[in-house]
């Protein structure tokens, strides 16, 4: 009876909080809903009539549609096995006893608090500009034709700047776990004449699978929807070489003020989200439970 | 007792603060960081003085923002604004849609008559004004005349396409970082499309034929782009695809380019020692033309304010614009910066005036390149629009920006000439069908 009546007073206490979750979620949601079956064009009122699958069939045969999908995961993907691997390198690095530990710790998490707007400016201005940055200097010192990173690699160029702010994050993660894990253990296994490669492989690594499953979740969810860098680094180019789903929803919103379409690229994006998603919460679930 | 008191006192002030701004009006007013708009609000002082009653509050911003916060502001008449800084290709598909405010009855300093004839044309809608210029500008070719000088070869006043590349051929020297020729590359309707819709205009070539066709795969287009592409890939600058308006001018200030072709408001600030180093070493001519066409494209914008309808003051946003277009802000601005740095482009006076054509060498090729600009008539063949380097319809916007960016990935060598007019015809067509333009 007891519990009963606990229980209610729990979900009662918890209402506002869920109520203001689903408001704030399922209103966006449903106008987005709305305007993507809708004729919607900012600078060409039509009086906004129904069109119903219009808007999509014109998003999901955009030109540059397909070539957006393939970079939303290129760039999801080549980022998280960067960091993933330079997490973890990281992380046995700095777990090592060392002089001025705390220090360097600082040093190598810094980056994660810089905004991103900020690194990507730092980075196409004074590194990877063709004539003043420092890696063209860097290639004339050393003799060889500088590269107009962000013209001639713009993925790659994306994916680098992407990977340096985020690697300070998958480190801190991973260095946590490192440090619980137990050294009696790598002692044992020492001790049974299990060489250094051996305990990485079946100590450390499965020890480290449960953290590594986080970064790769919290990343995936920032990643995909991945938008600063590229607005202020390739402008989603040259053409739409770097253009992600959500650089292209943002250049039919806001650039081609076609909002219907715009609407039917959200609803696109959230589906794939989703998706995505289903088989991300299995991983982990199968990570977390064990 | 006296803590109490004091805050009684504060609470008095303050709702006297208030009963005073109630009073007054606040203008809110949108305008783009560019130079010229900057010093208009170092000046606004001088407003303030003449008229107490009415507040301003600015929100300066980058083009391509401002673009977006106004366009959505205006076309969902939600009324943030009061006053809007806009050019030219804005100004009739606003005003058609009833957006605007007419701004025929501003009063005697602003002086309609004044303007150049180009200018209030292009900002007129069945004959009626709905904005007013603030500066405006056509397109020229700016060049070193030193390094004119070191290559022996003189710049003709009237050149040829195929003269500038001839000689941005001789001016380009890798070794010592000196480009034969500057040109925009970085994608977007307002940044290379500018460009290239001039050059392709000058070409012979034409946006839409009668009936709305995109004549992107015509001969012209593909001679134009190829020609343009090849030009910046042999000559400009490394980077050219993300170089704008912009980035050239403190390219050229930095004594990096030989030849520069761009809107001719460049001319004040590469003439201009205080931030050019090449100051004493710039010429001037008319933008190029081709062949024996003697079309030189028509490029012609001005950015210009307008009161959005859904203002609630209009009668002090047109006080407020009739002081920053007017006659007397010109001897203001020239007060402050000398006659040479006026606001340039928008008034028969301005030119007339001895003084500034004495301060200001390249007043005479301005004024003929803005008033030679017909964008009634920008190309050979007739044309359904108007406009040189734009297209004045709703549509245009996007595909312009998708076209900017095919040509900005040609430029960048990701993809030939050829194809990306070929995609880029694509994307007009599907576009206009789109928009309704075609069946």
């Amino acid at each position: 009876m007891a519990s009963i009546r606990n229980r209610a007073t729990a979900q009662l206490a918890l209402s506002p909080a869920v109520i203001l979750l689903l408001v704030w979620m399922a209103i966006p949601l449903a106008m987005t809903l709305w305007y993507s079956f809708h004729d919607y064009q900012l600078l060409m009122p039509r009086g906004n009539a129904f069109v119903g699958f219009e808007n999509y069939v014109y998003f999901l045969t955009d030109p540059a549609f397909l070539q957006s999908i393939g970079n939303t995961f290129v760039l999801v993907g080549s980022v998280l096995v960067i960091t993933v691997a330079g997490g973890i390198g990281l992380a046995l690095l700095l777990d090592q006893p060392l002089y001025g530990q705390g220090i360097v710790r600082v040093l190598i998490v810094s980056p994660f608090f810089v905004m991103p707007t900020v690194s990507a400016l730092v980075w196409k201005n004074m590194f990877m500009n063709p004539v003043k940055g420092l890696f063209a200097w860097l290639a004339q010192v050393f003799g060889v034709a500088a590269v107009d990173w962000l013209a001639q690699v713009p993925l790659l160029s994306l994916t680098l700047i992407v990977a340096w702010g985020w690697l300070p994050f998958a480190t801190l993660i991973l260095l946590t776990s490192l440090q619980s894990l137990d050294t009696e253990q790598k002692e044992a296994a020492a001790m049974d004449g299990a060489g250094a490669v051996a305990r990485f492989v079946h100590i450390t690594l499965p020890h480290l699978a449960r953290a590594v499953t986080v970064v790769i979740l919290i990343q995936t969810i920032f990643l995909l929807s991945l938008f600063a860098e590229i607005f202020v680094t390739t402008n989603g180019g040259p053409g739409t070489q770097s253009t992600n789903l959500a650089y292209l929803v943002y250049s039919q919103a806001l650039l081609r003020f076609d909002v219907g379409s715009a609407s039917a690229g959200g609803v696109v994006a959230v589906i794939l989200a989703n998706i995505l998603a289903i088989f991300l919460m299995r991983l982990v679930g199968r990570n977390l439970e064990v | 007792m006296t803590s109490g008191r004091s805050l009684l006192a504060l609470g008095a002030s303050l709702a006297v603060g208030i009963a005073t701004q109630a009073a007054a009006v606040t203008l809110t007013i949108a305008t783009v960081n560019n130079g010229d708009m900057i010093r208009m609000q170092r000046l606004a002082g001088d407003f303030r003085r003449q008229h107490p009653d009415i507040e301003l509050q600015w929100v300066t911003l980058e083009e391509n923002l401002l673009r977006q916060r106004v366009t959505i502001d205006v076309a969902t008449q939600s009324g943030q604004y009061d006053v809007v800084t806009v050019g030219n290709y804005e100004v009739p598909i606003w005003a058609a849609q009833g957006w605007l405010v007419p701004l025929d009855d501003l009063g005697e300093d602003f002086a309609g008559d004044d303007l150049l004839p180009a200018i209030g044309e292009s900002l007129s809608y069945e004959d009626k004004l709905y904005a007013a210029p603030f500066y405006a500008e056509s397109a020229l070719t700016v060049y070193r005349t030193d390094l004119f000088e070191k290559a022996g070869i003189s710049m003709p006043d009237n050149p040829t396409w195929s003269f500038i590349r001839s000689a941005a051929e001789k001016l380009t020297d890798r070794e010592s970082g000196t480009y034969g020729l500057c040109l925009r590359g970085k994608a977007g309707w307002g940044e290379n499309m500018a460009l290239v819709s001039t050059l392709v205009h000058s070409w012979g070539g034409r946006w839409f034929d009668m009936k709305w066709r995109p004549q992107l795969d015509s001969r012209q287009w593909q001679d134009a782009v190829s020609f343009y592409v090849d030009l910046l890939r042999n000559y400009g600058p490394p980077g050219a695809s993300t170089n704008g308006f912009n980035e050239n001018l403190a390219l050229f200030q930095a004594g990096k380019c030989g030849i520069w072709i761009d809107a001719s408001v460049a001319a004040s600030f590469v003439t201009d020692p205080r931030q050019s180093t090449v100051a004493d070493r710039v010429g001037f001519a008319l933008f190029p033309t081709h062949g024996k066409l003697q079309n030189h494209g028509n490029w012609l914008w001005a950015w210009s304010f307008v009161v959005p309808a859904a203002s609630t003051h209009v009668a002090a946003a047109k006080i407020f614009i009739e002081w920053a277009t007017g006659q007397a802000y010109m001897r203001l601005a020239a007060a402050e910066s000398g006659w040479a740095g006026v606001p340039p482009g928008t008034r028969q006076s301005l030119y007339a005036s001895r003084e500034y054509r004495q301060a200001a060498p390249f007043a005479d090729i301005v004024l003929r390149s803005i008033q030679a600009a017909d964008t009634h008539q920008p190309a050979v063949q007739p044309v359904p629009y108007v406009g040189g380097n734009f297209v004045s319809i709703a549509p245009y916007q996007g595909i312009g920006t998708v076209v900017g960016q095919q040509l900005s990935a040609a430029v960048a060598g990701q993809i030939p000439a050829r194809e990306a007019l070929a995609k880029a015809q694509y994307i007009a067509e599907r576009e206009m069908t789109r928009a309704r333009y075609l069946d």
